[in-house]
């Protein structure tokens, strides 16, 4: 089959799409971006986290077919046109947030979501919100500086 | 192949510091790979990809122990978009096996198959939906046959042999051929020493298998070359270990077999173990076109070996002032149906046995078995760990009996430089175990009832959290310390060396370096340190890593804590040379023009040649001219000796590392829940040669050692011996809602033997945090608790 949508604002066309294939693989496999990760294909470790329609969900589990005519964002949108990092982005590099950044690219996309959100979270409310994104090297301390860094730059930048 | 191209595969990583000054050893400087990694554009082994690829996927054994007696391939073979389906039969050489240090392992299974999720046969594709369906339609027809899962059925009369025809150098002297490596350590006289002792406190321990569970899922590309030979990126800890293990099965030289790694997400030692490594080659050998391979997650949990699960019995003895007298003890690690690296995890448990104390009487013995459970190997702190769990307990027991204060009673024991430990090494370097015990201590306490707030309780601070299970009526918390030792380096004689190539030319006017070694940058860093020390060796401000490859010579395994310490001190060394080098140079074309050339100490600072008076001789780029100064040198480490089989004795480790932590912990004592609130940790580094990526590996070892303490295991039926949690929905790894803060207080005691002084970092944090975390909930609880992890029946008593 066929599947036409957006993603980080540019219309994308996918032919002879299986039936099963999930949006990750489409993503990953026949658009040329893998920046949404298959850490566990499975809907538990959140590393393919992209936006559809501005809702955090892991691509992994969602059917190709889904998101026919929708918006998805993923990590490779987060960046400026002109490749200037997010803040939430600098802000990971900054803060040593990053380390085999496997999980990195469906964090980002659920911090970017949850400071769009709430742009001065708590400590609660940023684990809460990355719940869902297993890290294996950090110990997380660092993406809740990177999170927290973030929210204080975006708040000067007002 | 000629005429196709590669579109997606590892690039060189060039970082400018942004002046000279900054950037170098010692710094938080920001990782070379960031910006890739935060953007999504670094290629890790699964994200390669190549025009005309195909996809392999392997089928694996669904029973543990079987006789093969047939495998029918057609229907397989019928299906339309497959190329390739290959069994045993179809090994193109006689070198049917691998293995780290055994070559037990087969390539597919022949004959046998010795465990669940062994690999039986392989399918190319044209799409991985096609390849996985095409395995399902191979027929395997198994003969079941009983399974060994413990040390009990494996050494019985009469127990069937795992491996039947064992001739490893091992076998000749293990009791029994179900033992992979035995070794004992005896020093002093421990029973004599037990006379003495005014207490004598024994307890068995189980430590539970734990994974990995790195997030990037074993990958790569194979690509046939017009040679015959292949070329494979792929994501591994040891580019020329895998090599070695790989070219004898293709039946090709080593030279022809080129391997480039790929972005590696995550190893923790399961990636010291070829996996798709080999059958990659096969496929793209056999279809003459590139095949990629991607294990899912499900199959990742079979792909790589996992911690050795453990039981551990231990006896302590103390006088009734609180000196230990003796430590007897006996570990049994589980190894699986393949050796892997079991006998230098053995090694590690038996030296590393009593602990960061001084002691001069034991009776130690540690060893493996072969079983039919999953393959067991290389995880982060490699014997170490289930020793740590075991003799951390024994000390706060002996503590108990005598009355004292736990960290008290460590501090009274704890070893210093100069002690002897008990394979008779002197610790010649600082070992400040009762000054990271005293820091772990002095560091602030999270406050009491952090979750209760002007409107009631936060459920989110609380064990449970939202599943609202409580609002603080029968949470209780405990307070627990331990503290770990860890070796660095490889031990027991190993010829351990690492290589790095440095070049230095001019471009654009400008000095720049370049740094080609074949480190597996796994994501501790090494890549940052390197280009730290480069700019600091070499005084320029533009450093490139070269992905690394099999075209340069081995650094080594990205294991063991040794990488900084290794391929670190390779790329400092090689630094030196060529400073000598351009000094050289520069005397011959400046040397007449002004004395200093001669007579002073030269450095290379901010892009010059400068006096130690700070006086400016020369640009670099006016030295070197068109001239490249680029070397490649070898380093090693002061060696070491193999333990004598009979008494342990000899200098089997080449550094120590010290770690310490405090555990807070709050339990649920009806639901049996716990919350870890906080888990501080004290360790000496030696020297932090990037203090942001230190704090950093703390806290990640940290957090494993928290996993295994209240959630990891690999859960393994002990009648089928079946694995009943390969997935992320059934092993649970520590989310961040389940990681409490980590405080990090880092010591640097240099070591004078190490570059700059340094100490393997990754390793140590591991240790002590699991038994920190159990004597906190033991202290809440009153419960013994002697196994790994806690589950909610062990603090019900509903087990």
């Amino acid at each position: 089959m066929r599947v036409t949508f957006t993603v980080n604002g540019r219309r994308q066309e996918a032919d002879d799409v299986w039936e099963g294939e999930s949006l990750l693989y489409v993503l990953r496999e026949r658009m040329g971006l893998p920046g949404s990760k298959n850490a566990c294909e499975q809907g538990e470790c959140g590393s393919c986290t992209v936006r559809l329609d501005g809702v955090p969900v892991c691509s992994c589990l969602v059917a190709a077919g889904q998101v026919e005519g929708r918006e998805v964002v993923t990590v490779e949108g987060l960046a400026g046109d002109n490749g200037e990092l997010s803040t939430v982005q600098q802000a990971f590099v900054d803060a040593g947030a990053v380390q085999c950044g496997f999980c990195t690219p469906g964090l980002l996309v659920a911090a970017d979501e949850l400071l769009e959100r709430c742009p001065q979270p708590s400590d609660a409310d940023i684990r809460e919100a990355l719940s869902g994104n297993l890290c294996r090297c950090t110990g997380y301390e660092k993406i809740l500086d990177a999170v927290r860094l973030a929210a204080a730059r975006t708040e000067q930048a007002v | 192949m000629a005429g196709t191209r590669i579109t997606r595969t590892p690039t060189s990583l060039t970082q400018g510091s942004g002046g000279a000054t900054r950037g170098g050893v010692g710094e938080s400087t920001p990782r070379p790979d960031g910006v890739l990694k935060v953007t999504g554009e670094f290629a890790y082994s699964s994200d390669l990809w190549h025009e005309d690829m195909l996809w392999g996927y392997t089928l694996r054994s669904t029973v543990a122990h079987a006789r093969i007696r047939s495998i029918d391939t057609s229907q397989a073979l019928a299906t339309s978009g497959v190329h390739a389906v290959l069994t045993y039969d179809d090994l193109p050489t006689e070198v049917t096996h691998y293995g780290l240090e055994i070559r037990d392992t087969p390539v597919l299974a022949h004959g046998k198959v010795r465990h669940h999720g062994e690999p039986v046969a392989l399918v190319a594709a044209d799409h991985p939906e096609t390849a996985r369906r095409a395995a399902a339609k191979i027929v395997v027809d198994y003969e079941e046959l009983p399974v060994i899962t413990d040390e009990a059925s494996a050494t019985a009369p009469g127990a069937p042999l795992v491996h039947e025809d064992r001739d490893d150098h091992h076998s000749g002297h293990v009791p029994h051929p179900n033992i992979v490596h035995r070794q004992p350590i005896v020093r002093g006289d421990a029973a004599a020493a037990a006379a003495r002792a005014d207490v004598v406190v024994r307890g068995s321990y189980v430590f539970g298998m734990q994974d990995q569970a790195f997030l990037g899922p074993e990958s790569g590309l194979a690509v046939p070359a017009e040679d015959g030979g292949v070329d494979l990126y792929v994501a591994t800890q040891w580019l020329h270990s895998d090599l070695r293990q790989i070219a004898p099965v293709l039946g090709l030289p080593e030279s022809k077999v080129r391997m480039t790694l790929s972005g590696v997400g995550g190893a923790f030692g399961g990636r010291e173990d070829l996996s798709m490594q080999i059958h990659g080659c096969l496929l793209a050998l056999r279809t003459g076109k590139p095949v990629k391979i991607v294990y899912n997650r499900f199959e990742s949990f079979f792909g790589h070996v996992h911690r050795h699960p453990a039981k551990l019995w231990y006896e302590h003895g103390a006088t009734r002032d609180g000196r230990l007298t003796h430590v007897r003890c006996r570990i049994v690690l589980d190894g699986g149906a393949y050796a892997s690296s079991s006998p230098a995890v053995v090694g590690n448990a038996a030296s590393l046995s009593v602990g960061p104390y001084a002691v001069d009487d034991v009776d130690i013995e540690a060893l493996a078995l072969y079983t039919n459970n999953p393959p067991c190997g290389a995880m982060r702190g490699f014997g170490a760990v289930q020793a740590c769990f075991a003799y951390e307990a024994q000390m706060d027991k002996v503590a108990a009996e005598l009355g004292m204060d736990p960290v008290e009673f460590r501090r009274l024991n704890a070893m210093e430089q100069g002690t002897v430990m008990p394979t008779g090494q002197v610790v010649d370097s600082p070992a400040p175990v009762a000054e990271l015990l005293r820091r772990v201590k002095a560091m602030p306490m999270p406050p009491e009832r952090q979750w209760e707030t002007t409107e009631g309780a936060d459920v989110r601070a609380l064990p449970g959290g939202l599943s609202n299970t409580t609002h603080g009526e029968g949470v209780v918390r405990g307070v627990g310390y331990a503290v770990g030792i860890k070796n660095v380096g490889f031990s027991e004689g190993f010829d351990d060396y690492s290589t790095a190539r440095v070049r230095l030319e001019v471009v654009g006017g400008e000095p720049v370096a370049t740094v080609h070694t074949a480190m597996a940058e796994v994501g501790q860093g090494g890549v940052t340190v390197h280009a730290q020390i480069v700019r600091s060796e070499l005084g320029v401000t533009q450093v490139t890593i070269q992905p690394a490859d099999t075209q340069v010579g081995s650094a080594g395994s990205t294991s063991a804590s040794r990488q900084t310490y290794m391929t670190g001190g390779a790329v400092k060394n090689t630094c030196e040379a060529v400073r000598e080098k351009v000094l050289e140079i520069g005397r011959r074309r400046f040397g007449a023009y002004h004395p200093a050339w001669a007579t002073a100490e030269l450095l290379l600072e901010d892009g010059k040649v400068v006096t130690d008076g700070g006086e400016a001789l020369a640009g670099i780029a006016e030295v070197l001219g068109d001239e490249a100064v680029d070397l490649e040198l070898e380093f090693r480490h002061r060696p070491t000796q193999a333990f004598d089989l009979r008494t342990g004795q000899g200098n089997g480790h080449v550094q120590y590392s010290f770690a310490a932590h405090r555990a807070v912990v709050e339990v649920d004592t009806e639901l049996g829940l716990v919350k870890v609130v906080e888990l501080a940790c004290a360790q000496d580094v030696g020297k932090a040669l990037n203090p942001l990526s230190v704090a950093g590996q703390i806290q990640g070892g940290t957090t494993q050692g928290l996993g295994v303490a209240v959630m990891e295991e690999i859960v393994v039926d002990p009648v089928t011996a079946k694995v009943r949690n390969p997935s992320f929905t059934d092993y649970l790894i520590p989310t961040i809602l389940d990681t409490p803060t980590i405080p990090v207080d880092v010591l640097e005691l240099a070591d004078a033997n190490a570059p700059y002084g340094l100490r393997g970092v990754g390793e140590a944090p591991t240790l002590s945090s699991t038994p920190a975390v159990l004597a906190a909930i033991r202290a809440a609880t009153g419960l013994e608790l002697n196994r790994t992890p806690v589950r909610p029946e062990h603090l019900t008593g509903t087990d």
